[in-house]
């Protein structure tokens, strides 16, 4: 298996760097949802360019209408995302979601609206202010063929928009372990769920939710009953594998933009590049990208192939992408000097959305920590 | 089956029964290491088994041509040969100076002639080499040396000093910097080879941190070298020199890497939390540089990576080479600082972490390879 890409990956590449260069860019979309107050915080209308150009189905099989491509060319949409912080709930609903629902019979359900841009997913899972899914504790009682949920989530990315909220609950077992969570799929507007739509530091909406005696079908759930652990970790797999290919792009762009800065501006008669006390940050900040992307597009490539490393590096992926996402973009605000502490440069839009991602799905000591579990110490 | 996968199965049916048991075990140390050379001890029957069992197919230098000594592989069967290498744990059969830096220099620039007088001993092992780059008053400003080569018609009369000079006291030959003209200071360097057997060489050990003594002053008082003994064109040796600088760097950054695996269940049980979590952040960067050390080699392979990258990997790679070994006399505690006991082997761990310290040193210093990175890569302004 090379770490090279294909001629086929390639040309996905230039295409969608190109689109999101254009169409995605930050004064287009992220400044203008921002600056309008926009409660979805993306525009439905680039989401459905998205779908025109095959996006939103990237990862559906093809006989059920999507590309049947994988999570290596996921990623690499995702890269341009974070080059361009364009907003969208690719993400969550075109990895996340298709991945959690994929080979179950909701898969007919969402699908087709997925492939077409219509539909908006998202993924219930945090329960307190840090990622820990076994924790899961928010119950779901069985009542007559169906079941009812009580409890809270919060850190809901798209929650207040999406047409469909994936929740885990406890049907068995106890918090910390993985048996006995299942996992519902939860349509829009269900009565006996509180949603209060939150906006983060980045200008991206994540909803807290509340779940008051929630009734739902048992058709609702995704795979087995006290099942859920396998939908979810493998929703989970190609989230934070997604998030640490977006945050190696969010890196690179920030980066670009810093290295830009310093071939232009001057201060004692010099360009600012030219001192080496920034070069040498400058090039070591350089090879955290590069690795960071390594080990982003190994993850996706071992997750493809469904090899058994795939979780260790997953989680070696979404560590190093948060760790050299958040060098890049202390790098980029510190080296712009005072003009990078303002608004109205986009050097800090890149730090609060690389702050988000690196929360989503679990930061570097989680990621750390489950290293070091796979590693088995 | 495709080529390939016929490739691999027979390579490994052909490990299985050439490779000795003995040479399947971990390497203890820098002791366990095959040199080769005219003077060279073998550890053990088997290492020189092993040594002449792959390099009677090449395999010492996979993908050199056969012409030279070399296996002929194709990138992708030399690819296949070191994975079934690392699966069957088969030590390298041959480590060398001539393999890793003046072979492919050799590849490059060598004459014809001196490709097929060298390469093939290399190959073998038959012949060490060592390195004369540095000199007293030219260390990262390599191009600032003086030791003197002057053209006395029939042959080039060498004088000088080189130092850090790795193993000088052991090697058959050098390859070595020198100036031939005072005009230019990158133009005016050449690159000899020549033997350390000739008269007016000298060396003179140097005793490092770690209690070894791998490296020498060598002294040049002239020397007579014969004037086809010059690779490439005579005072165009720079590029020759940094073509070689590439591949040692390429080296270094490899170096105490590859196939260790994970640290943490290598110090396992770590009971200080602070410890582990210190120790599973280094796990993380680690497994993440194995993954651009795949991906560099890939680009290699392919042509596509860029000139300045084996600076970038050299950097990264030795700096966590030494923070790994910081972990190791962390969780060792006492245990690694004991320097003489037997418990203690002699006190590997403590060497071996010193010895560490010189990888961010040899073969150019990180601030350098930074520098050429910021330069030549990201195309900062400046000098
Ligand atoms: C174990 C070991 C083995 C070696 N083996 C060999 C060998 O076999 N053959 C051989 O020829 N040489 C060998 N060397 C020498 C090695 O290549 C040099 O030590 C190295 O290039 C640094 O040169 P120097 O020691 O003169 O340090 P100096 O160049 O004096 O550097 C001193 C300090 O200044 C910094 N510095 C210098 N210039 C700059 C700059 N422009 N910008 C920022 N910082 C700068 C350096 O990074 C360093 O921190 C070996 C060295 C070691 C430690």
């Amino acid at each position: 298996m090379s770490a090279l890409l294909t001629d086929d990956q390639r040309m996905l590449v230039d295409s969608v760097a190109a689109f999101m260069a254009d169409e995605g860019a930050i004064a287009r979309q992220l400044r203008h949802w921002r600056d309008s107050g926009c409660k979805d915080g993306f525009g439905h209308a680039l989401w459905k360019q998205f779908a025109e150009l095959g996006l939103t189905g990237i990862l559906i099989p093809e006989p059920q209408g999507g590309a049947g491509l994988g999570q290596a060319e996921a990623g690499l949409v995702l890269e341009e995302i974070g080059r361009n912080l364009t907003p969208s709930p690719f993400l969550t609903t075109a990895v996340v979601a298709v991945r959690a629902l994929d080979g179950s019979v909701q898969a007919e359900r969402w699908f087709p609206g997925i492939a077409a841009g219509d539909t908006v997913a998202a993924l219930a899972i945090d329960e307190g202010s840090s990622h820990d899914p076994a924790a899961t504790a928010l119950r779901a009682e069985r009542q007559g063929n169906g079941f009812v949920l009580d409890g809270a989530k919060q850190f809901v990315v798209h929650g207040a928009s999406a047409d469909v909220i994936l929740v885990a609950a406890r049907t068995g077992g106890s918090p910390g372990e993985h048996d006995g969570i299942t996992l519902f799929a939860v349509e829009r507007g269900a009565a006996g769920l509180e949603v209060e739509n939150v906006t983060l530091a980045d200008s991206s909406k994540a909803a807290r939710l509340t779940f008051a005696r929630m009734a739902v079908d048992g058709d609702a759930v995704v795979g087995e009953v006290d099942g859920g652990w396998a939908p979810l970790s493998r929703a989970l797999a190609a989230g934070r594998a997604g998030a640490a290919a977006e945050l190696t792009g969010v890196a690179a762009g920030a980066s670009a933009m810093t290295l830009d800065y310093l071939k232009q501006r001057k201060q004692f008669g010099r360009l600012i590049g030219e001192f080496q006390a920034l070069q040498h940050r400058a090039a070591h900040l350089y090879g955290e990208i590069k690795i960071a992307r390594a080990a982003a597009r190994k993850a996706a490539r071992l997750l493809d192939s469904g090899a058994a490393e795939a979780e260790l590096m997953v989680a070696v992926a979404k560590a190093k992408a948060g760790s050299a996402a958040r060098l890049a973009v202390q790098e980029g605000v510190q080296m712009h000097g005072g003009i990078g502490m303002t608004d109205e440069h986009d050097i800090g839009l890149y730090m609060k959305r690389q702050a988000v991602l690196d929360e989503l799905f679990g930061g570097p000591r989680f990621h750390a920590a489950e290293v070091a579990r796979l590693s088995g110490y | 089956m495709t080529d390939l996968e016929t490739f691999r199965s027979e390579t490994r049916a052909w490990l299985e029964a050439n490779c000795p048991a003995e040479m399947r075990a971990p390497m203890r140390g820098e002791n366990d290491i095959c040199w080769g050379g005219r003077n060279w001890q073998f550890q053990s029957d088997a290492q020189r088994r092993w040594l002449q069992a792959m390099a009677a197919r090449g395999w010492t230098v996979p993908d050199w041509p056969s012409d030279y000594g070399g296996g002929g592989l194709s990138p992708a069967e030399a690819k296949v040969l070191k994975e079934e290498m690392a699966a069957t744990g088969a030590r390298p059969p041959l480590t060398s100076f001539g393999i890793s830096m003046l072979g492919p220099a050799l590849l490059k620039y060598g004459s014809e002639e001196q490709k097929r007088r060298f390469l093939p001993e290399i190959a073998r092992g038959e012949i060490r080499w060592c390195q004369g780059y540095s000199e007293p008053g030219a260390g990262s400003d390599l191009a600032g040396l003086q030791t003197k080569a002057e053209d006395r018609g029939d042959h080039w009369l060498v004088n000088g000093q080189k130092v850090w000079t790795s193993y000088a006291d052991e090697a058959d030959w050098i390859f070595c910097l020198v100036r031939t003209s005072s005009e230019s200071k990158h133009g005016g360097i050449s690159f000899l080879l020549f033997e350390m057997a000739s008269p007016g060489v000298s060396t003179k050990p140097i005793l490092l941190i770690s209690g070894n003594s791998p490296f020498c002053e060598t002294f040049f008082d002239d020397v007579k070298v014969p004037k086809d003994q010059v690779v490439g064109e005579v005072n165009r040796g720079w590029d020759v020199a940094k073509y070689l600088l590439g591949h040692e760097r390429e080296m270094i950054s490899g170096m105490g890497l590859g196939g260790q695996g994970s640290l943490g269940a290598a110090v396992a049980p770590v009971a200080d939390p602070l410890l582990r979590a210190e120790i599973a952040a280094f796990d993380v960067d680690s497994l993440a540089f194995a993954a651009m050390s795949e991906q560099f080699l890939d680009e290699l392979k392919a042509g596509a990576a860029h000139p300045a990258m084996p600076s970038l990997m050299k950097y990264a790679g030795t700096e966590l080479n030494k923070r790994r070994h910081e972990l190791v006399m962390a969780a060792g505690g006492s245990d690694t600082l004991e320097w003489d006991s037997e418990r203690s082997g002699g006190g590997k761990a403590a060497r071996e972490w010193l010895r560490t310290k010189a990888n961010s040193i040899e073969g150019g210093t990180s601030e350098i390879q930074l520098g050429i990175v910021a330069k030549h890569i990201l195309g900062l302004p400046g000098a």
